[in-house]
């Protein structure tokens, strides 16, 4: 399920679709996430990730489409024709400001002291849907932060759960070092059944976990405040050059 | 090799042997029973009964549930030529007055407490689902097929085709009665037309993971009469081409576990299950999944997650189940007490068992009746009964001078109905129209001493400790949910509080991955709808009902009380 578009010559886009009150022609099967970037509809998300598995966690990236009554996710629901696709009404904005805010009030979002602080896709989500006030009260949670591995730091307080290390591990790397342990609530993070992120042998040390994570849960040791940079558009590259032995300009997937 | 079991020969032996006993003593050894102390009380029946020499007269059976748990442990006794006799509270003691009196002088009645036989309680009641419980051993194979059972399965096979069957189950308009009320036959065609992968199997599940509080209607059919389950699940996998079957059971349930686990032994013995069912080219074969404990691993997605030995996570729907379920093949996900309406429909036929019920919803449904009612325990009535006669009849009223107040079905997932709503009839539309839901069939009635909001808030606190964690507003929201009601409970909600708590409800209802979270709100919702009053009435400083609108930071509306936002 990738977003970035078929090459020229291939088949053309010729599902008639109304997206935002626009007529757009959408391809055969495509999602109506991918649809709306490619003809520049921003749709918010969080836990999707080109070149992964969908895994509709966060719920951010909902629309209403006319006829269904529920909210489909836009990065798991393939355009049928005819269909008319709206991203961005208020009940929407109201949804996912308050599912923001959740996950905020989950962990600690504290971004003075955040190692991603400027380059963190819970921040801009916070600007870019107008989350200005939590109206939740903070649970403040109390995690250890891992710090055994030599390359990299794991911050239990920061993550959101989105699951984009444990899939990049699983389906791109194959290590298999992250899961989620527990339930509800009490979802957290593991190397490892538990394990020391450190004495997890079957890390490889690759740091794609790192490279994807959307807040500052994951970085590399020794940045302070600010100074973490992640590349998620890193696996969307490396899933094609694997998949379709293909290098991707990623200047041009990235614009 | 024993050939398959002969239906007809089995059910004559069994009567025979039955005719040669004077008198039938079956104790409910089901849960509730067990645990009020049923167990002496067949011990001392048997052992008074084989200390006067009586044990080839009397026979003395463990049996499953009759159902009016509130005056357990209960011991039903058949004597030849006489109507069956009820007997309630029975401990040692009244044993041993039971077996003297009854089973060895052959009075009519022993002077021990009777259940009067024109209790509204049972007089009310139409069974289909139930009508073996109490009155067979759920540990015989022969018991059951003496009671008609298996020959469903058999004049199916012999007489039917798959399409035939799932006509049948059409014609008898039998809904999924786990709560959502989808038409059975319809998921039954959807398994038919799927097609499995190259040397795949398709599978059908029955669905034993009954979670909510106060409900027990498939333990008791599992633990009362597991065979029953069994054939409705062959009659399914027949009409459907599915190879293989599982009982999806909670690990809570270890009695319904072990007596699933002999009827399972007893029926592949039988040859009613294996690679050639009765003699028939058909194979089937029935195994056991137990959960751990999640209450969300009744969701279809999460309990093949289970069933796979994956984290009970709820996945994203389609594909649906019949298209691509448990490894990737097509599986049909049905509720036990669904199930266990089949053999009926198939051996009665369709008209026996549409002619009960409503136009929309058809037969009967099982509750399991709780809460401040002088009976408890569970009933089968006939779809469209009105609320007021299962609570003021059936249950016998409000013990101790109370006043009913609320009646809550459908469990986390349902809501409260409070008095004015009595005479709703009792089906899948009327009471979603009330805001609640039928649900697997919980039924808890609440007095007047109940605090609605606490009921909101304990609903709630189940949902938050269930939540799987998969999906942002479930996880986090009825965590903050509970917050907001523990507030109100407490009396240091303010009037933003529930403006907040209302406004959360409907994202987390519109936003979540499955099921749980959608339904969390709704005991919410309606105890809100219909008892607003009592919320209102906790808030503190009520002057803070309307703040200057540029006090409140970035608002989709200001806070409306009368929750019309």
């Amino acid at each position: 399920m990738s977003l970035v578009p078929p090459r020229s010559g291939g088949p053309r886009p010729n599902v008639p679709v109304v997206l935002d009150g626009e007529e757009v022609s959408a391809y055969e099967g495509e999602t109506i996430l991918a649809l709306a970037r490619r003809v520049g509809t921003d749709i918010p998300t969080l836990c999707y990730l080109d070149g992964l598995s969908i895994h509709g966690g966060c719920r951010l990236c909902m629309v209403e489409v006319a006829g269904d009554s529920r909210l489909p996710l836009a990065c798991a629901t393939p355009v049928t024709a005819e269909m008319e696709i709206r991203t961005d009404t208020t009940a929407l904005r109201n949804h996912r400001r308050r599912v923001i805010e959740l996950l905020f009030a989950e962990g600690n979002h504290i971004c003075a002291t955040c190692v991603s602080s400027g380059a963190c896709e819970l921040q801009d989500l916070a600007a870019t849907n107008g989350v200005d006030h939590i109206h939740y009260a903070l649970e403040f949670p109390r995690t250890d932060v891992d710090a055994t591995h030599p390359k990299y730091v794991l911050d239990r307080e920061r993550c959101v759960l989105c699951t984009r290390c444990v899939r990049v591990c699983d389906e791109v790397e194959g290590a298999h070092v992250w899961d989620i342990a527990h339930r509800g609530n009490s979802s957290t993070l593991v190397a490892e059944l538990g394990k020391p992120w450190g004495e997890a042998s079957s890390c490889t040390w690759c740091g794609k976990c790192v490279l994807v994570c959307p807040t500052g849960a994951l970085s590399f040791k020794g940045r302070s405040t600010g100074e973490m940079r992640h590349d998620p558009d890193v696996i969307e590259f490396l899933t094609r050059l694997r998949d379709e032995g293909e290098w991707v300009d990623r200047q041009e997937v990235s614009s | 090799m024993a050939g398959p079991i002969d239906l007809d020969h089995v059910t004559s032996l069994e009567r025979e042997a039955r005719s040669r006993y004077t008198h039938r003593a079956l104790v409910c050894s089901s849960t509730a029973c067990l645990s009020a102390g049923a167990a002496g009380v067949r011990s001392t029946l048997e052992a008074d009964v084989a200390a006067a020499e009586r044990s080839d007269e009397v026979q003395v059976v463990a049996s499953g549930c009759p159902g009016l748990c509130s005056r357990g442990p209960l011991v039903r006794v058949e004597s030849r030529g006489q109507q069956p006799t009820l007997y309630e509270h029975v401990d040692e003691a009244a044993a041993s007055t039971i077996a003297q009196q009854h089973l060895i002088e052959h009075r009519d009645q022993a002077e021990v407490d009777v259940v009067d036989p024109e209790l509204p309680f049972y007089a009310k009641q139409v069974q289909v689902v139930l009508a073996n419980a109490g009155r067979i051993d759920p540990d015989r194979l022969e018991d059951y097929v003496a009671a008609g059972g298996y020959h469903a399965l058999e004049s199916a096979l012999r007489t039917m085709t798959p399409d035939g069957v799932i006509d049948e189950i059409d014609a008898s308009g039998l809904r999924g009665r786990g709560g959502a009320g989808y038409p059975t036959a319809r998921k039954w065609r959807l398994l038919h037309a799927a097609q499995a992968g190259p040397g795949g199997d398709k599978y059908v599940i029955a669905n034993g993971d009954e979670g909510d509080p106060g409900a027990y209607m498939d333990r008791t059919i599992m633990d009362s009469d597991p065979h029953r389950v069994l054939e409705g699940m062959a009659l399914a996998a027949y009409a459907t081409g599915a190879s293989k079957g599982y009982v999806y059971v909670r690990a809570e349930y270890p009695l319904a576990i072990e007596r699933l686990e002999r009827a399972i032994r007893a029926a592949k013995r039988a040859k009613l299950l294996g690679r050639s069912v009765l003699g028939f080219e058909f194979a089937f074969d029935v195994e056991i999944r137990v959960g751990a404990g999640a209450f969300v691993c009744g969701e279809e997605t999460a309990l093949m997650a289970s069933i796979e030995g994956r984290r009970g996570l709820p996945e994203l729907r389609p594909p649906y189940p019949t298209e691509r379920g448990l490894w990737g093949q097509p599986t049909m996900i049905n509720n036990v007490e669904t199930l266990a309406n089949v053999p009926a429909i198939i051996r009665d036929g369709a008209a026996a068992f549409a002619a009960v019920g409503t136009a929309e919803s058809r037969g009967t449904k099982v509750f399991a009746l709780a809460g401040s009612l002088q009976n408890t325990g569970l009933i089968e009535v006939p779809m469209g009964i009105s609320l007021r006669e299962i609570v003021d009849e059936m249950g016998g009223g409000i013990p101790d001078g109370h006043r009913f107040k609320a009646a809550q079905t459908g469990g986390p997932s349902g809501g409260c109905i409070p008095e004015h709503y009595l005479d709703t009839p009792v089906d899948y539309e009327h009471l979603q129209q009330l805001g609640s839901m039928m649900g697997s069939g919980g039924l808890v009635v609440m007095d007047d001493t109940v605090s609605m909001p606490e009921v909101a808030r304990f609903y709630m606190e189940f949902c938050r400790d269930e939540s799987c964690g998969k999906c942002a507003p479930c996880r986090v929201g009825t965590v903050k949910m509970y917050d907001f009601l523990d507030r109100i409970c407490r009396g240091v909600g303010r009037p933003r509080d529930l403006w907040h708590l209302e406004n959360l409800c409907k994202t987390v209802r519109a936003t979540s991955l499955c099921g749980l979270g959608q339904s969390a709100p709704n005991p919410v919702f309606s105890t809100l709808d219909h008892f607003r009053d009592e919320y209102l009435a906790l808030l503190r400083d009520e002057s803070l009902a309307a703040p200057a609108p540029h006090g409140v930071a970035n608002s989709d509306a200001l806070p409306n009380l009368r929750g019309d936002t």
